[in-house]
């Protein structure tokens, strides 16, 4: 297999805080090639977008990267600081935001800022930055894109905006596009535009997507390979047919038995015991252990299992049999 | 007739007009939004009717003038044979409040962050002069609480927990008819459905009826009896959800199921829906879908259709048999 575009490992972000040091992305290690999409879900505070954030080096203080290496195409990147982060920002690494009203500037036109960006990445005369900027929004199909070129975010609709949004990510043609909830605030019917849109992307032109959602909907559609994340861990990773159907990890299949499928009818959800546990109050052993039904002595253990540990799929000491799976999921 | 709610061509415009100097200055008329036109529809007692539809189908709107929140323009609700906008006796329309109870969709933004939970769960009953000793620990075990948390501030509670706080202050005055609009959009999954089991529970412990307003269609699959689709105000396909979800018939409901993200999709390739909805304040012509119905024609762009009964269903369009 070809190098992978992405490479993290044993990546560890923590916030130091007056009530001790939380770690909400705890030891996560995963590979994208390009021309895929991973999609990472979690529940809110699983540790998803700190990830994606940790990646593209928009952690915020007191939010940092205690330890573990990331590789952009086999470049060592989670060092890089100041000039050398902005070279690499917008131009090999991508990021589409989730409101895409609060991420364009409202007081530049749509034009300015693709060809803002486009000038300062590529070594192109303002005239040819002018046309990438329309081929740009003409190929995330916004209609006369260059009479619209001159419009302010302000004047599309959420939709439009969203592809405003892509185009920006990828005018400079990264080589990873890192989307952070790319659909969460659009309705259904645009959100299947925006995924159809984000896979001819990520096909014709063989970028590498990170895409981070709590939509297990979109992420069946969508993804290749699908990250499980909960309370900053990483619970299960695999091919996304064979984790939604036979999950190995009991969070991954309590989530998904969860989740009301329409084939399901009106038979009474299953549901997960309790709520995710705060970093701050993380148990020791396996983090999901208090709410799991097959935790056992091992499971409550210092320190909790990862995927390497347990040599499969899923960071845990007892992955479902297929028996258990059908008990789970019934 | 058994119907708790019956909405009769209800009608409600915002005036979204600029201010009257700027009116005069730039020579505008004065701008109309229509979020909800003549819908009409009743809900049977001890059942769950769902809105749907995305943002703008006036779904919210309709919500909070069935529970009073907002007065109409035009049509009428009755819940229990009472119009509270008309009703002239008091004692009626008190009782009639007690009655209807909504919950909200943030559990952030819909509990009083300086008040006792044990406060916010009586206020409903000691707003109508009732007896409060005892009720907000009763209610607490009921949602799956414990009785001691009456004491404690809202912050100290997780969002389904708050939403449990919610749903036990909509208990409080006994209702009959709850609205839920969205009540669990801003929950994740595995307490999304801790919710919605613990409603269904409470459906059959209190013979309620639910006015459930959703954009999430699974969800509406799971608990709906009986689901109507908006859209740009207007309720375009109305049917048992057993119909409506294996026989869909306007062509938005087709498109809006094609659309929803499915969790056996894999790779799935669909024919992205077309367009977006158009502007509430300047809506097309006749029907307010044609311009991206693959079924429009001439008749579609001039006339409005009307609501039809077909089979189980009715359905507003030209074009369906």
């Amino acid at each position: 297999m070809e190098n992978p575009i992405l490479s993290v490992r044993n990546l560890v972000v923590e916030i130091p805080t007056r009530h001790g040091i939380l770690r909400p992305v705890d030891n996560v290690s995963y590979d994208i090639h390009a021309g895929e999409i991973l999609g990472v879900v979690g529940e809110s505070g699983a540790g998803k977008s700190m990830t994606g954030n940790a990646v593209i080096g928009l952690l915020t203080r007191p939010a940092h990267i205690k330890s573990g290496e990331i590789f952009l195409s086999g470049q060592p990147i989670h060092s890089l600081q100041g000039d050398a982060l902005r070279r690499l920002r917008g131009k090999r690494m991508g990021m589409i935001f989730q409101d895409p009203l609060t991420s364009l500037n409202p007081l530049l036109t749509v034009g300015e800022q693709l060809t803002e960006t486009i000038m300062e990445h590529l070594d192109v005369s303002y005239a040819q930055a002018l046309d990438r900027a329309v081929a740009a929004l003409d190929e995330v199909g916004i209609p006369a894109a260059r009479a619209r070129i001159n419009s302010y975010p302000h004047e599309f609709s959420g939709g439009m905006r969203q592809r405003v949004v892509i185009a920006l990510a990828l005018c400079a043609e990264p080589e990873l596009v890192i989307a952070d909830e790319p659909t969460t605030a659009l309705d259904v019917s645009v959100q299947a535009q925006i995924i159809a849109l984000l896979k001819r992307l990520c096909r014709e032109r063989g970028v590498a997507v990170m895409l981070v959602t709590h939509d297990m909907g979109v992420i069946a559609e969508a993804a290749d390979r699908v990250a499980v994340m909960y309370a900053g861990r990483l619970a299960e990773l695999g091919p996304v047919r064979d984790v939604i159907l036979d999950a190995d990890h009991p969070y991954t299949a309590g989530l998904m038995a969860s989740t009301p499928l329409a084939s399901q009818g009106q038979k009474r959800l299953r549901q997960i015991p309790g709520s995710m546990p705060r970093l701050g109050q993380l148990p020791t052993g396996c983090a999901f252990s208090p709410r799991c039904e097959f935790a056992q002595d091992k499971c409550k253990q210092d320190p909790g299992p990862t995927r390497e540990a347990c040599n499969g799929r899923a960071a845990c000491w007892f992955p479902l049999s297929s028996n258990a799976k059908q008990e789970a999921t019934q | 007739m058994n119907s708790i709610v019956k909405v009769e061509n209800l009608d409600r415009v915002f005036d979204v007009s600029k201010p009257w100097l700027n009116r005069v200055l730039e020579r505008q008329p004065k701008a109309y939004l229509k979020a909800v036109t003549d819908v009409s529809f009743e809900i049977e007692r001890n059942s769950v009717y769902a809105l749907v539809g995305e943002s703008g189908s006036g779904k919210s709107t309709i919500g909070k003038i069935v529970v009073g929140l907002l007065g109409k323009s035009g049509g009428r609700v009755e819940i229990n044979g009472v119009d509270l906008e008309t009703e002239t006796d008091s004692a009626k329309v008190d009782a009639v409040r007690a009655d209807i109870q909504m919950i909200f969709q943030d559990p952030y933004a819909s509990l009083n962050p300086r008040w006792r939970v044990r406060d916010i769960i009586a206020e409903p009953v000691a707003a109508l002069g009732g007896k409060t000793e005892g009720l907000a620990e009763r209610l607490l075990e009921q949602v799956g609480l414990s009785a001691a948390d009456a004491s404690k501030f809202p912050h100290e509670f997780s969002g389904g927990q708050r939403q449990r706080i919610c749903i036990a202050r909509a208990l409080a005055s006994e209702p009959k008819m709850i609205v839920c609009d969205e009540p669990t959009s801003a929950l994740d999954v595995s307490v999304q459905s801790q919710v919605l089991n613990l409603m269904s529970d409470l459906r059959e412990e209190f013979g309620l009826t639910y006015l459930f307003i959703s954009h999430d269609l699974t969800v509406v699959h799971h608990m709906a009896d009986k689901i109507g689709v908006l859209y740009l105000g207007r309720l375009v396909e109305e049917a048992p959800r057993d119909v409506l979800f294996d026989t869909p018939k306007h062509p938005y409901t087709k498109m809006l199921f094609e659309a929803a993200p499915r969790m056996d999709g894999f790779g799935r390739e669909v024919e992205p829906p077309k367009g977006e909805i158009p502007d509430a304040i300047n809506p097309p012509s006749g029907c307010a879908f044609h311009p991206r119905c693959p079924l429009a024609t001439d008749l579609c762009k001039r006339e409005q259709p009307q609501m039809r009964r077909i089979g189980d269903a009715r359905v507003a369009c030209h074009m369906v048999e």
